[in-house]
């Protein structure tokens, strides 16, 4: 039979019985509505709790964290681990995994390294090879894994192995090539003039705010769903205000929203996109309806291939240098705990592209907090590996709390 | 013999939607023949032949694990045989994917693996036959208007207990999951309808409202395989009835010329 379902479906509409439970008790349940309401939302609460949690804990122990100009830095330093996690969430969107992104990054920026210097390619032209060839390298791994059906963990890691050699191969003995195109600096090591900063935050506010009226005009949202325009309006406007208190918006995170900007709006509107739900939810569902799982799980290997690409050009920008150590240490896995610290499933399915920046900006966040207050490396480090166990334990345990039993099923099947 | 390729150029004059059904009496829509289909050393299906005309419906019955959920996903282009015919519209052709297959016009509603549970209603009955806006880069997903057909598709259906079709599915009953795998059927005018044990675990309301469906889509024209285990509700809406036994047709009865206890004996193989 089937069970009906109340009009509110949005559990903070439901009226809460009248009961004569004490204020705590009140608290607590509201609050407990309240989380399950986030979580069925989708929201990367929990990881949003946790960047407040660093703010005001480094805030209260440096009172530079907060300040314009570590913000920027902050933002800077979150760029790199946050593109290569936007590449990783494509595949941990299918229930698959990249582990070869780091040397991905690290044997195209050993190639942008080889055209640039040795070869005095032209910047942009350069760039493009260098992008291609991260696609050409995740096709080829996609390849493996859609049609022959090769665990991706196990081909990603042998890639994660070849990819690291072709990097020192393309680098050769001297181990490490200087970038010194100024354009390729240019792309980390610059900011946007104040008044430009502004122009563009009120272009793009304007353009969600008429996006948004256009859709509600059409019938399409609800009015509660109006209240998340406002709040992207009101964080770009902040954020660009932040920056240009210090020197003004940063090129490379402006790169980064852009990048997420079109990953969002691919994996949101467009078939390609959903399908990768499709397939991450119930992969022989999805190839009953008629979805090209293969094509799809290729497709989402190229772009994290790309996307690691676009890392190892980000960190040769920022470096001047392309070297045996670009791409390599924990970059990878900060990757992919900023990716799963951000809400993105391990088991596919679920998760969205902000989780990049969300997660990037905790991880990075972390680093740079116990910077400022002289930790070691090996606190850091040990640090970062608590602050990932506890947020992803914290959304799992969450959602198991709230799922009806049929996602674990679906996530073994 | 039409394969996908082929069946795509022939299909192109008519984009968007499948072809329109043709009107009742239209002949033969569906016929496969000689179908064999091995699991191993077990044989799921032993020369199945089979067919169903336009504005016909053929329920397709059978013990458990006789083979019908087999044959239908042959049909459907998800599983291969080992060897068959099949003839669309008279025209042999060659159904190697999903695609094919709705590329000739057949829509398939699955028994098992049939939703996506982290998308929404909207996005699983329009899985990958999304309707779309715009061109070039911006071609982007028609969500006003597929949101307007669900709604449509369950309001026939007589859904009223699902309120929320943006939200994901994995949240409702097992009855609203089936009713918007059954949806699914109704979308576009698919010529041809396959539907496995589409009334299981509904409601006494929702089969009737099934049924009621399945006779609409009769009386549009609309070629119609079901597969069901209730006897009761085959002699409702079936004109033919195909009984599969151990993988072999072991009987085919008309509805007009039986009986609920021939076609219980053909099912339980003494007949
Ligand atoms: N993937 C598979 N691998 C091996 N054997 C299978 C597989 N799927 C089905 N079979 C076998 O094929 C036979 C036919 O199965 P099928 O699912 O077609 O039966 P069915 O008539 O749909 O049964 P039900 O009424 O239970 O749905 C059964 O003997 C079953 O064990
Ligand atoms: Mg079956």
């Amino acid at each position: 039979m089937s069970e009906p379902v109340s009009p509110a479906a949005h559990p903070l509409d439901e009226i809460p019985p009248r009961d004569h439970a004490r204020p705590t008790d009140r608290l607590v349940s509201f609050a407990k509505r309240w989380l399950s309401a986030a979580l069925s939302q989708g929201t990367a609460m929990p990881a949003i709790a946790s960047l407040v949690i660093i703010a005001v804990f480094f805030q209260s122990q440096s009172q530079y964290f907060l300040s314009p100009g570590n913000l920027s830095n902050l933002a800077v330093q979150a760029t790199l681990v946050a593109i290569i996690a936007l590449g990783e969430i494509f595949v941990l969107l299918l229930g698959d995994i990249d582990l070869s992104l780091g040397s991905m990054a690290g044997a195209s920026a050993a190639l942008l390294g080889v055209m640039i210097t040795n070869g005095h390619m032209p910047w942009l032209l350069a760039i493009f090879i260098m992008l291609a060839f991260g696609a050409l390298l995740g096709s080829f791994q996609g390849w493996w894994i859609a049609w022959l059906g090769i665990p991706a963990f196990v081909v990603t890691l042998a890639g994660n192995m070849g990819f690291l050699g072709l990097q020192l191969y393309i680098l050769g003995p001297n181990g490490t090539l200087g970038i010194f195109d100024p354009n390729i600096a240019a792309l980390s090591g610059t900011e946007l003039p104040v008044s430009v900063g502004w122009i563009l935050a009120a272009i793009v506010g304007v353009a969600v705010v008429a996006s948004t009226l256009v859709r509600y005009a059409r019938g399409g949202v609800a009015v509660r769903s109006l209240s998340r325009p406002v709040v992207v309006g009101v964080l770009i406007v902040v954020a660009v205000a932040v920056f240009n208190a210090s020197r003004g918006v940063p090129t490379p995170f402006l790169i980064l929203i852009a990048l997420l900007v079109v990953a969002w709006w691919v994996t949101m509107n467009t078939s390609p996109g959903r399908h990768l739900f499709a397939v991450g939810g119930n992969a022989e569902a999805a190839r009953r309806a008629g979805v090209q799982v293969k094509r799809i799980r290729m497709a989402a290997f190229a772009v994290s291939g790309t996307l690691g690409a676009a890392g190892g050009l980000i960190a040769a920008s920022y470096n001047g240098s392309a070297g045996t150590l670009t791409g390599g240490g924990t970059l990878l896995l900060e990757a992919i705990g900023a990716a799963v610290i951000g809400g993105t499933s391990l088991f596919g399915g679920r998760g969205s592209v902000w989780a990049a920046l969300v997660g990037a900006l905790i991880m990075s966040g972390v680093e740079n907090g116990l910077d400022l207050m002289n930790s070691d490396q090996p606190v850091k480090y040990m640090v970062q590996g608590v602050i990932v166990l506890l947020a992803v334990s914290l959304d799992t345990i969450l959602r198991r709390r709230q799922s009806r039993g049929r996602q674990l099923g679906a996530a073994i099947a | 013999m039409l394969n996908g390729a082929a069946g795509r150029r022939f299909l192109k004059r008519r984009p968007a939607s499948p072809p329109p059904s043709e009107p009742p009496g239209g002949g033969e829509a569906l016929r496969v023949v000689d179908v064999t289909k091995w699991y191993g050393s077990v044989q799921a299906l032993d020369r199945v032949s089979m067919s169903v005309d336009v504005g016909e419906v053929v329920a397709l019955v059978g013990d458990n694990g006789a083979g019908k959920s087999t044959l239908v996903d042959v049909i459907a282009g998800v599983l291969a045989p080992d060897s068959g015919e099949f003839y669309v519209r008279g025209e042999r052709v060659a159904i190697r994917s999903t695609d094919d297959a709705a590329l000739f016009g057949i829509r398939t509603v699955h028994q098992e693996h049939t939703l996506a549970d982290n998308l929404d209603v909207v996005e699983n009955l329009f899985l990958a036959r999304e309707l779309h806006r715009g061109v070039g880069p911006l071609r982007r997903l028609h969500f006003a208007s597929m949101q307007q057909r669900t709604w449509a598709a369950l309001s026939e259906l007589g859904i009223s207990t699902i309120s929320d079709i943006r939200a994901p599915v994995e949240k409702m009953s097992g009855g609203q999951r089936q009713t918007v795998t059954v949806a699914r059927a109704t979308l576009q005018n698919y010529p041809i309808v396959v539907l496995d044990e589409p009334t299981a675990g509904l409601g006494v309301a929702e089969v009737q409202r099934v049924l009621q469906l399945i006779l609409r889509l009769r009386a549009q024209g609309t070629a119609i395989v079901i597969v069901s285990q209730n006897i009761e509700e085959i002699f409702e809406v079936a004109d033919r009835i195909v009984v599969l036994h151990l993988g072999k047709v072991g009987a085919v009865f008309r509805r007009a010329d039986t009986t609920p206890e021939a076609v219980v004996g053909a099912v339980m193989g003494i007949a």
